[in-house]
């Protein structure tokens, strides 16, 4: 049932490999299996057929290529379909000339609304604008209490009395203008968009302010019913775009594509935590990917890009793939990973990641990471050249010098010998040794896959990876998943993540440059 | 040249994520380790079947009360037709606004059939359409399981569980046990309410955690209150406190959601429109503590039920699921013992809802489901997955904002109300 796009991609596409050309039955079923993946990531059915049918019209005059398989083709096509659908670029604010610039924030009961005009808030905040907080949410109970303390705790002042909804937003614009602030955000109830009268409600406090940016608040686990939803607000209030919250569920966001393309407004800003900093403006492009269960490669990549020292890493790799990585290598690698972020951030980008995994690294903090560097710190220099040399008495002086445990120092030294044989896999048997190293990667209950799976897996490796993949131009971006299908064993994950490992770790393969694609 | 540079990134990356997936993993093991066995799920007992003593009463009576409504809506025929369609704009004013003094009589309970009927029947008209067309044909074709396909897509019921419907329907047809489309979507509504039938959607009465207990030390019902962020929990709970004390319970609310601002507030304001009495912790507190003193103020003061409140949590934060597993393993304790704990859903939410309660019932062994905001546009057909993936009954739904905008789930009038 939650199947990702591109496994099920691999099933249907794997067994047309061997083929120039995509037959009409071939293109047939894997649209079939786009309709039911937008479908279940909450797209609109509606929707979805038009964006089925556009597929369909470009994959039937697919021309042969060279240099891609018919199945990249079809996976490239519907990745540009897709961020097409979703718009390119992310809404621009631009401040009114006659301040304050008044945002009006409407939605349904517990869309997020109240903690979203906190977020807004404080984003302006951080734009240098001097915002201030009407709270015309007169319905639910406490719910201005609870604009006070959200904005206490960014230090902006909060407007609200306890009249009528309309008469509050009116008093509190002219009570920013009193005060000279640039931005004033007005917070309203939640509402049906059958309610006519509090449609009508809504639609009087915007007369009454007359707002520069009217945002619709939608939830991101919303289902079909977004599209009524959205329309509706939309008639009412001429919506100039969205804001999506709850982005850091597991929810696929599907409504987030129905919305823009039945509304026509781009989605504004995104919601992804719970925490008042955990907001910033929308990226089109990677929502492409996580409806599709990409995961958001593309943000991942950018933030390698600023925070790996290439020389570093070409040496490493360099070092890997001779089978003389030493600890001290290791160290330094997780130094530069450590720059990327916290790490369970970094874990949720990746794509390829079984939920087990993904649910182990959420509660991974970065001290137990600092743990592993305070083991290799407290080893010589000698240790970390050879740890072969590490007897029972050097092993508890480390752990005394490192705080912790023998039995961690043992376990840290035995996953590390582990990666060892991994990457001498690489360097040695290519893609099957190496794979065949991260299923034992971490012993207990990890995925082992049989020589059956490594061979098939070895023919897999052109499916989906290669230059012109899904990732555009990023050749083998697909490297990373693979490299994640050993770890659901360290969280006791089923048998059933190894099928990430399979197909996603042949990408690796080549993306790291050490398979060339085998046209069969 | 664009290309060689990804090149290098990805190079870097072939190196840092196998790095990083080993520190990671070892993270992992010297976490888990040092959790130790605590972590174990509480036996769950779910004294929904207990049999009911002569001192459950008055907690029953409000059920009764409102289990009354669906012998009334009997009468009602379900006779959907794209005509009945038009909805009737602001017809009825929303019983939303609520009088903070209201009183909590018992008396306006029966209200609540109409209401039910009313409220769904604004939403109505969405699939009416689709199921207009398919019985205007006159005969079943590839174009009917289409309709009947999307208008199920369109009340959230999902692919498979849609699939699986329509399979099952389709083979009937074939062997001619279904002749002609008014048959077809008899059999289809038969089969939903079937599919959400469940054998006991009642809420566990009152005393059933001194029933349930051997040596009469458990004195007080626990029932939790959990979801993801924004689904209606508070309101939900309100609501519930509400229809307890209206049958003569006495209840205690505990404000277990000590993450959200003003949450507190929010539980307070109902339980004095409730009657109930709140105990409340400081904001970011352990919410845990906050619902064992909850229960230990409900066994000295005899009250017989309390109703905890949790914070908002998506499912996938293992730490907040973690969290509220320790709420219920403390809720559990003498003199409380946990006899519901109640799922809420919104009815928008799409096929994640389906995870949310995997995930919910997995963690705390979730009894039943409450269905929130039923009065919008959106159907609530997750419901459907939910119950056949999982078992889990639908108990309540929310149709509003008012104290008395909360029935009883009724598979019947839920599937007229898709159709």
């Amino acid at each position: 049932m939650f199947e990702r796009l591109s496994d099920r991609f691999e099933g249907i596409l794997g067994r047309l490999r061997n083929r120039g050309r995509l037959t009409e039955a071939d293109i047939e079923e894997v649209l079939r299996e786009i309709r039911t993946a937008l479908l279940e990531a909450d797209v609109e059915i509606g929707v979805v057929r038009t964006f089925v049918g556009a597929v369909r019209e470009r994959c039937v005059g697919l021309e042969l290529s060279r240099a891609l398989s018919p199945g990249q083709q079809v996976v490239k096509i519907v990745n540009e379909e897709l961020t097409g659908l979703l718009g390119g670029e992310s809404l621009r604010i631009t401040y009114a000339s006659r301040p304050p610039t008044v945002v009006l924030l409407a939605g349904l009961q517990g869309s997020g609304k109240t903690t979203t005009a906190a977020k807004l808030a404080r984003w302006f905040k951080q734009q240098g604008r001097n915002p201030m907080l009407v709270g015309a949410d007169l319905q639910r109970p406490a719910a201005v209490e609870q604009l006070r303390v959200l904005a206490g705790q960014i230090g902006v002042t909060v407007f609200s009395e306890p009249s009528d909804p309309v008469a509050v937003a009116q008093a509190g614009l002219a009570e920013a203008r009193r005060l000279g602030r640039d931005v004033c955000i007005v917070d309203t109830a939640g509402r049906l968009a059958i309610d006519a009268e509090l449609m009508e409600e809504v639609r009087r406090i915007a007369e009454v302010v007359s707002p520069d940016y009217t945002f619709l608040v939608i939830d991101a686990m919303t289902g079909q019913d977004a599209v009524s939803t959205a329309t509706a607000f939309h008639e009412t209030l001429t919506l100039d775009g969205v804001i999506l919250t709850k982005l850091d569920g597991d929810a696929r966001g599907g409504a987030a594509l129905s919305v823009k393309e039945v509304v026509g407004r781009p989605i504004a800003f995104a919601s992804t935590g719970e925490r008042l900093e955990d907001f910033d403006l929308f990226h089109p492009d990677r929502m492409a990917d996580r409806i599709l269960g990409m995961g958001d490669v593309l943000s991942l990549i950018e933030q390698a890009e600023r925070t790996f020292d290439e020389g570093t890493a070409a040496k490493a790799a360099a070092a890997m793939l001779e089978g003389r990585f030493t600890l001290d290598d290791f160290l330094e690698q997780l130094q530069q990973v450590k720059r990327m972020g916290p790490l369970s951030g970094v874990l949720s980008m990746l794509p390829g990641l079984s939920k087990d995994v993904k649910q182990a690294s959420s509660m991974i903090d970065d001290r137990q990471v600092g743990q592993v560097e305070a083991i290799i710190r407290s080893m010589t220099p000698a240790e970390r050249a050879d740890p072969s040399t590490i007897d029972g008495s050097r092993r508890l002086r480390i752990a005394n010098g490192s705080g912790t445990t023998t039995t961690d120092v043992n376990a840290l030294l035995k996953q590390f010998r582990e990666m060892q044989k991994l990457m001498k896999g690489f360097g040695k048997g290519g893609l099957a040794g190496a794979m065949g190293g991260l299923g034992g990667l971490f012993g207990r209950g990890g995925p082992k896959l049989s020589p059956a799976a490594l061979a098939e897996l070895q023919g897999s490796s052109d499916l989906m990876g290669g230059p012109g993949g899904p990732l555009a131009g990023l050749p083998g971006a697909g490297a990373l998943p693979g490299m994640g299908g050993g770890v659901p064993g360290a969280a006791g994950g089923p048998v059933r993540s190894s099928k990430g490992a399979k197909g996603k770790g042949g990408r690796k393969g080549k993306g790291g440059g050490r398979v060339t694609p085998k046209s069969r | 040249m664009v290309v060689a540079a990804a090149h290098d990134v990805v190079v870097g990356l072939a190196v840092g994520i196998p790095v990083l997936v080993v520190a990671v993993g070892a993270g992992v093991a010297l976490r888990f380790r040092g959790r130790g066995p605590a972590s174990t799920v509480p036996p769950g007992e779910v004294a929904a079947d207990v049999p009911t003593g002569a001192e459950l009463a008055a907690g029953a009576e409000a059920t009764r009360v409102a289990e009354a409504e669906p012998a009334a809506r009997e009468g009602a025929e379900p006779a959907p037709s794209p005509a009945g369609a038009a909805p009737v704009p602001g017809a009825e004013a929303p019983a939303a606004e609520v009088l903070p003094e209201e009183a909590p009589e018992a008396a306006a309970l029966p209200e609540e059939a109409p209401t039910y009927r009313g409220r769904l029947g604004k939403a109505r008209g969405l699939l009416a359409g689709y199921l207009g067309a398919v019985r205007s044909r006159g005969k079943i074709d590839a174009t009917t399981w289409d309709d009947l396909e999307e208008a199920l897509i369109r009340a959230d019921v999902g692919v498979g569980a849609t699939d699986a419907i329509l399979d099952d329907l389709r083979a009937r047809v074939k062997a001619n046990e279904i002749a002609g489309p008014d048959a077809l979507l008899d059999a289809l509504r038969a089969d939903l309410a079937a599919a959400l039938d469940a054998p006991d959607r009642t809420l566990a009465p009152m005393g059933s955690a001194r029933a349930g207990s051997d040596d009469g030390d458990r004195s007080v019902d626990v029932w939790l209150f959990v979801g993801v962020n924004g689904v209606g929990k508070t309101t939900t709970l309100g609501k519930v406190a509400t229809r307890l004390t209206a049958g003569g319970a006495s209840v205690v609310l505990a404000a277990g959601d000590t993450f959200r601002a003003a949450a507190g507030e929010q539980l307070a304001l109902w339980a004095s429109r409730s009657g109930s009495e709140i105990v409340r912790g400081a904001e970011g507190g352990d919410p845990s503590s906050v619902v064992y003193d909850a229960v230990q103020r409900a066994a000295a003061r005899q009250a017989d039920i309390v109703l905890a409140d949790t914070a908002g949590r998506l499912h996938n934060k293992a730490n907040l699921i973690e969290e509220l597993k320790k709420i219920r393993r403390v809720s559990d304790r003498a003199p409380g013992r946990v006899t519901e704990v109640l799922l809420v859903i919104d009815a928008t939410t799409g096929q994640n809802g389906l995870a949310q309660a995997a995930v919910f019932t997995e963690a705390v062994d979730v009894t039943g489901v409450v269905l929130t905001k039923l009065d919008g546009t959106a159907k609530g057909g997750i419901v459907v997955a939910i119950q056949r993936e999982l078992g889990l009954p639908v108990k309540l739904v929310g149709l509003g904002e008012g104290p008395g905008d909360l029935v009883d789930f009724d598979p019947v009038s839920f599937v007229d109300a898709l159709f």
